[in-house]
């Protein structure tokens, strides 16, 4: 499948892939993160079940303190 | 391009949440007011000390006083007549929608990168109409080309993403200002952009 993550297109082998799947995939190791599938906001707690299809586009934001 | 008095025009009718007023609450503010944001809501629980002087909108002689205060105070003598509410409370869950439910956008300026999570994740779930403004990464000097804006539906994050706040890494007025005037950029962008 070809998706769009964080602006960039990305192949993968596979038809679908879970979120963390994906996370783990690219090396996605922040600790506060915000996550939005085709700009719908993602739960923490749906990352191991909401699956990411060909076309979509995900946006994995890092949070980090400063302000 | 509109005329600045047709810009003020326009924004006078408006109101602005911002969600902290230390290093981008403070200047992001300053910006809002001096382009003509006819109303702010405010809300900070904490007091101004000498050690925020380094980047945030406040003076010497103010310290100790709470941040809403001074900061009511510096944005009056820029612009008396613009209304203010300001909250003297640590934002949470509970009051979100109390406070920004009326505002026309929402900016998140917050220190703290879990408090930054709480507020968007609420805003997105129960306030999803209304555009907010976010900042994540702005700590040190130079590498100023790195900041930029992630969009995604009615959310905006300025920043480099990665430059967390730290003993070695401090917040500095330049960079910290620069994210917060990207900030009151995209809030005036947003606010204008039916008007043009």
């Amino acid at each position: 499948m070809k998706i769009t993550l964080n602006n960039r297109p990305e192949n993968f082998e596979t038809d679908s892939l879970s979120i963390s799947k994906i996370m783990e995939v690219k090396s996605f190791h922040f600790k506060m993160i915000v996550v939005r599938l085709n700009d719908t906001l993602i739960k923490r707690e749906q990352y191991e079940t909401t699956q990411v299809k060909d076309g979509d586009d995900l946006k994995i934001i890092h949070l980090v303190s400063g302000g | 391009m509109p005329t600045f008095n047709q810009i003020k025009s326009i924004l006078s009718q408006k109101t602005v949440g911002i969600a902290g007023a230390g290093g981008l609450g403070s200047n992001c503010a300053v910006s809002l007011i001096r382009s003509g944001v006819g109303k702010l809501i405010v809300a900070d629980y904490d007091r101004v000390s000498p050690e925020n002087l380094n980047r945030q909108f406040y003076f010497r002689k103010q310290a100790g006083m709470k941040k809403v205060d001074a900061l009511r105070e510096n944005l009056h003598k820029i612009c008396p007549g613009c209304m203010l509410q300001m909250h003297d409370t640590w934002v949470t869950r509970e009051n979100i929608d109390l406070l920004f439910s009326v505002c026309d956008v929402v900016v998140e300026a917050f220190d703290d990168a879990e408090q930054k999570s709480m507020l968007i994740d609420h805003m997105l779930t129960n306030l999803p109409n209304i555009p907010l403004v976010a900042a994540s990464g702005m700590a040190g000097y130079g590498r100023t080309a790195l900041l930029k804006i992630i969009q995604s539906g009615n959310l905006y994050v300025c920043g480099d993403e990665e430059s967390e706040i730290s003993e070695e890494n401090p917040p500095l007025a330049p960079r910290v200002s620069i994210v917060a005037n990207m900030q009151a950029d995209i809030v005036l962008q947003l606010l204008l952009k039916d008007a043009f």
